[in-house]
């Protein structure tokens, strides 16, 4: 079985849709002869040439909004946040531009690009550097996200959103780069994954972990404990896609388990979690057993200092301390 | 602003001041991605000039070599506040430019041939060059930023708006020419004013009569997925509404 990395999956994805249509583009600061700063995009310059790997300055606004303009002709930008969190600087062509325009235009006008880059914290990269903006933009009507936890996720769903028609921003993970797994080769057929599907990393019985990102690593961390000291089943439930967002699994697993507990690593005030809890509580409410419980990042920006940073993110021991308070 | 009409190559008014800058960068972009011999011509108040989409877009514009001209409708005002009031400048607007290496030109927007010439100039330079030009037009607006201030008095006085009306408006002066010149007569330019009117009106009477959408139709045109009933709009849940 074939293991390769998140950032080389996502790299196989950007090759494979660079050979399918020439309207791809690779789009961002340091991607192209740098390589990607995280080397998300190694080798792609080199391969594609300069019309198909383009260098930007650091002038998210400006790129950004020539992306979405050059979308509007039908060119498919896919461009790089070296961090997400550098989303604040494009804003208004994030949300005004990127969601509103086929709105505004009366559905004359579709905009084609993908958002992608690095969205967590953990890194020890400070607070205006570790922002994880998923829930914030798939408060826009009009924009896709998604957060893919695995190497084969994040290519499968990167695929997906360059050919989609609409604005996909992709909330990938630095920590989550290195990270090696099964991922289908490309010899076996074209691998894609459709928005909005969530995928159960583990089936259990007992209670229903719920989660995006790398918080479903931490779940599975997690669910393993339960397991083995407390002899709790835990579901792990991936998202995968926030909006689209696949309700249904979601249902489906806490009418099964009757318990959930939500793992985000967004912060707890209008969180994704926060979303997820109100359609459990309107959906399955006749079938908890307990209150939903939350397991979010510490509500303050991210502590530099590297000795808590990691007890401020969602982690196992976190996670199997508020499972234990219903169970 | 706000319409919208791609198949007339018009890519839409853009309600945030300068947000439009980097869009019609894209499009000069897409063209030149596509070997299409052509221009954008993006246009901005002299307001926009002081946002930082625009010096962004100047940059790539200069450094990406985009066929684009910016052009400034510089009309003095940005709603309330004057140029004098908002800008810092050496002796016009569109004279920034040279900070980012790109040509620029100061038109008479009341002289529509010298308007038509320099505008020309500009868009050969972006089709023949692929560079781009900052083209400021000078104007003067007779009515408010919006219909708040039609008939504000503070920032500027009756007699500024008559002298523009007397002395400096385009369509009078273009009026006088073709006349002087014997290509229009004071009736058939009357004519050409009264048939305006009549397209005016008919079209506010169209618009008027036209159908209000529907509540049903407020979650149009928000996903091209689901607009089309793609496959893909069929997995997951798109809206949360109750």
């Amino acid at each position: 079985m074939r293991e390769i990395e998140y950032r080389d999956a996502l790299n196989e994805a950007f090759d494979e849709e660079l050979a399918r249509d020439e309207n791809v583009v690779i789009m961002g600061e340091e991607v192209a002869q740098y390589n990607g700063a995280y080397k998300v995009t190694k080798g792609l310059w080199e391969k594609w040439g300069d019309k198909r790997v383009v260098d930007t300055p650091i002038s998210e606004a400006g790129f950004i909004g020539m992306g979405i303009g050059a979308s509007m002709l039908g060119i498919r930008p896919v461009m790089e946040l070296m961090f997400w969190s550098f989303h604040s600087v494009a804003f208004d062509q994030l949300v005004n531009n990127a969601a509103c325009c086929r709105y505004m235009s009366g559905g004359l006008i579709n905009v084609p690009i993908v958002m992608r880059g690095p969205a967590n914290g953990g890194t020890n990269v400070g607070a205006t550097h570790s922002h994880t903006p998923e829930g914030l933009f798939a408060a826009f009507p009009g924009l896709k996200v998604c957060s893919p936890a695995t190497p084969a996720d994040a290519k499968g769903l990167m695929k997906t959103a360059i050919r989609d028609n609409d604005p996909v921003y992709v909330m990938e993970n630095t920590t989550l780069y290195g990270m090696k797994a099964h991922v289908p080769d490309p010899a076996d057929g074209d691998f894609t994954i459709p928005l909005g599907k969530a995928d159960i990393k583990r089936v259990g019985s007992d209670i229903s972990l719920i989660a995006h990102g790398a918080s479903v690593l931490r779940c599975l961390e997690a669910a393993k404990i339960l397991q083995n000291e407390h002899g709790i089943n835990a579901e792990v439930v991936d998202l995968r896609s926030i909006r689209p967002l696949d309700q249904d699994a979601i249902i489906d697993s806490v009418k099964k388990t009757n318990k959930a507990v939500l793992v985000d690593e967004s912060k707890p005030f209008c969180g994704v979690s926060a979303q997820i809890a109100t359609l459990i509580q309107e959906y399955a409410f006749d079938y908890l057993d307990a209150p939903i419980k939350r397991v979010c990042t510490i509500d303050a920006p991210a502590i530099y200092s590297p000795y808590v940073e990691a007890d401020q993110l969602p982690n196992a021991a976190r996670i199997v301390k508020q499972v234990l308070t219903i169970a | 602003m706000h319409f919208f009409a791609p198949d007339k190559n018009f890519w839409g008014g853009h309600g945030i001041v300068a947000g439009q800058t980097p869009l019609g960068l894209g499009l000069g972009y897409g063209l030149k991605y596509k070997g299409l011999k052509g221009a954008a011509l993006c246009f901005m108040g002299d307001g926009a000039v002081n946002q930082g989409a625009f010096h962004e877009s100047l940059n790539i514009a200069a450094l990406f070599d985009i066929p684009i001209v910016y052009i400034i409708e510089n009309n003095g005002y940005s709603m309330g506040t004057s140029q004098a009031r908002s800008s810092a400048f050496k002796d016009c607007l569109a004279q920034r430019a040279e900070g980012y290496d790109i040509d620029w030109d100061l038109a008479n927007g009341s002289d529509l041939y010298e308007v038509r010439a320099k505008v020309n100039i500009a868009m050969e330079r972006a089709r023949n060059e692929s560079r781009p030009t900052v083209l400021e037009i000078q104007t003067y607006r007779y009515q408010g930023h919006s219909i708040a201030d039609s008939a504000h008095k503070k920032y500027r006085s009756p007699e500024e708006i008559q002298s523009y009306k007397d002395n400096h408006d385009p369509l009078n002066l273009w009026r006088q020419r073709l006349i002087q010149e014997n290509l229009l007569t004071e009736e058939s330019a009357k004519k050409i004013d009264t048939e305006g009117k009549l397209e005016a009106d008919s079209a506010v009477k169209f618009a008027e009569e036209s159908p209000a959408p529907t509540v049903e139709s407020i979650t149009e045109d928000v996903y091209w997925e689901t607009d089309n009933t793609t496959e893909a709009s069929k997995i997951g849940r798109y809206f949360f509404n109750d």
